[in-house]
């Protein structure tokens, strides 16, 4: 038996189609249903999380989930895993000559050794940009991203637009977010197809030599080490 | 299956656009939808690539009109329905109508932290040695499986080197090939392959730009 075999038929039993993206919420017209509460958002919003409450009613009655864990996992990636993980291993690689060629030898242990690892960042590769050679990654397919260094993706980054451009045009998707490269930068885009997750280590903005790793962290954004941005200038104080 | 997923190298959808100082989730419904998908992952009555599957498996214009998490939760609820786990007349009522059938674990609170550190490594001892070494050149094959792949159409046919040897990885393609435990959890050897940008798109194509897959060693041949 195929997994995929009968998915459309399974697919047609359910009811409550909501085929509406976030994205195009604005274009639609709030409607409501007889007997509904009043809804300032429009209804298949409020569909959805109709739908996903009653979901998880219903698995934690049958004993598959525990409403407890689901809160853990939320905790987890809103307060504690986030790019400005990947903040401190940029910062640390950047400060420290030996941390940085241990990044690109082998990322997984080096990154692990400041406290980052597990879940989609079993298999880390870090990608160094140089004034020769931009790094930038995709996930084509759907939406791979290294969690421990990164958090979870952005809308962008899972997004139609993104992913069907970055491969073909990377120069205009840096164009999108107003990024300019040399005309003589070669440009090299990663498409995470398998369970290999990429970071890329970006440039080290010029005249940051005296700063302290704290600081080089906070010039270190979440596009720079995705390769859609560059690291922050630091503020010059006069 | 060569679904709508499979999105490299398409056009018309317009530029990416970030939006300024985005919040992790724009809806109390995509916290839980995230959370419920992952602890019912955790019940091993599915895997990664079968999940995907699901996903990609999803009526094309539903999945184009849908939203990330809109997207996880349909592909569950397939999933669910597919094992039996839940009735599609419990899903459209939200209450228990069927007795619960067994899972093989139940993600508890206090194991959260050591599930999510220690992930689910993906490379396994290899049974032969690679095929192919870095600088080789070889070509993806042109294969159009009506099952899950992770080979992108984009790269398909298309001559590459390979850069780098990742290691003996679950292949995805079987691991999602039987929908019940046991999975097949034999692995193959895992590439990164490159290719040149005008290679992939033609004459035309910025000659400073090349673009690389990870591929399983199944998904290539040697170029003669």
């Amino acid at each position: 038996m195929r997994p995929k075999a009968g998915n459309a038929g399974l697919y047609a039993a359910l009811s409550c189609p909501t085929a509406h993206s976030r994205e195009f919420a604005s274009m639609s017209t709030p409607h409501a249903h007889a007997g509904d509460p009043p809804r300032d958002h429009p209804s298949h919003l409020g569909d959805m999380d109709i739908r996903v409450r009653a979901l998880e009613t219903l698995l934690t009655q049958k004993g598959y989930i525990d409403p407890a864990a689901l809160d853990r996992i939320i905790e987890t990636y809103e307060t504690q895993v986030g790019p400005h993980n990947g903040a401190r291993v940029v910062a640390r690689a950047w400060s420290d000559p030996a941390y940085h060629d241990w990044l690109l030898k082998d990322a997984t242990a080096a990154i692990a050794s400041l406290g980052f690892s597990g879940r989609q960042g079993e298999h880390m590769v870090a990608l160094e940009n140089t004034p020769e050679l931009h790094n930038m990654v995709v996930c084509t397919l759907c939406s791979c991203y290294p969690w421990p260094v990164l958090g979870l993706p952005p809308v962008w980054y899972k997004s139609a637009p993104y992913r069907a451009k970055a491969v073909l045009d990377p120069r205009g998707v840096l164009r999108d977010f107003g990024v300019t490269l040399p005309e003589a930068t070669r440009l090299r885009v990663w498409d995470s197809t398998a369970e290999v997750r990429y970071l890329v280590l970006p440039m080290r903005p010029a005249g940051t030599s005296g700063l302290s790793e704290d600081q080089l962290a906070t010039l270190v954004t979440r596009d720079s080490m995705i390769g859609t941005g560059l690291a922050r200038q630091p503020e010059v104080t006069p | 299956m060569n679904g709508v997923h499979d999105m490299g190298g398409l056009q018309g959808f317009g530029p990416v656009q970030p939006e300024a100082n985005e919040p992790l989730f724009h809806f109390e419904w995509e916290r839980r939808a995230l959370a419920i998908t992952l602890a019912m992952g955790a019940t091993g009555q599915w895997n990664i690539d079968l999940g995907r599957s699901a996903r990609e498996s999803l009526p094309p214009a539903v999945y184009l009109a849908s939203s990330y998490y809109e997207i996880w939760i349909r592909a569950l609820e397939v999933l669910m329905l597919q094992r039996g786990l839940v009735s599609p007349r419990e899903l459209r009522s939200g209450q228990l109508l069927v007795p619960p059938a067994p899972v093989a674990y139940v993600l508890q609170a206090g194991n959260v932290a050591a599930a999510l550190a220690s992930g689910s490594p993906a490379d396994r001892r290899a049974s032969a040695p690679a095929r192919f070494a870095p600088g080789d050149r070889v070509r993806a094959k042109n294969m159009h499986p009506v099952g899950h792949t992770r080979l992108p159409r984009y790269v398909r046919g298309h001559l590459g080197t390979v850069q780098a040897v990742r290691g003996c990885h679950l292949f995805a393609d079987r691991h999602a090939s039987q929908p019940l435990p046991p999975f097949d959890t034999t692995a193959d050897w895992l590439y990164t392959v490159v290719f040149d940008g005008r290679e992939l798109w033609g004459p035309q194509a910025d000659a400073a730009v090349q673009v690389s897959v990870d591929a399983w060693e199944p998904y290539l041949e040697a170029a003669t």
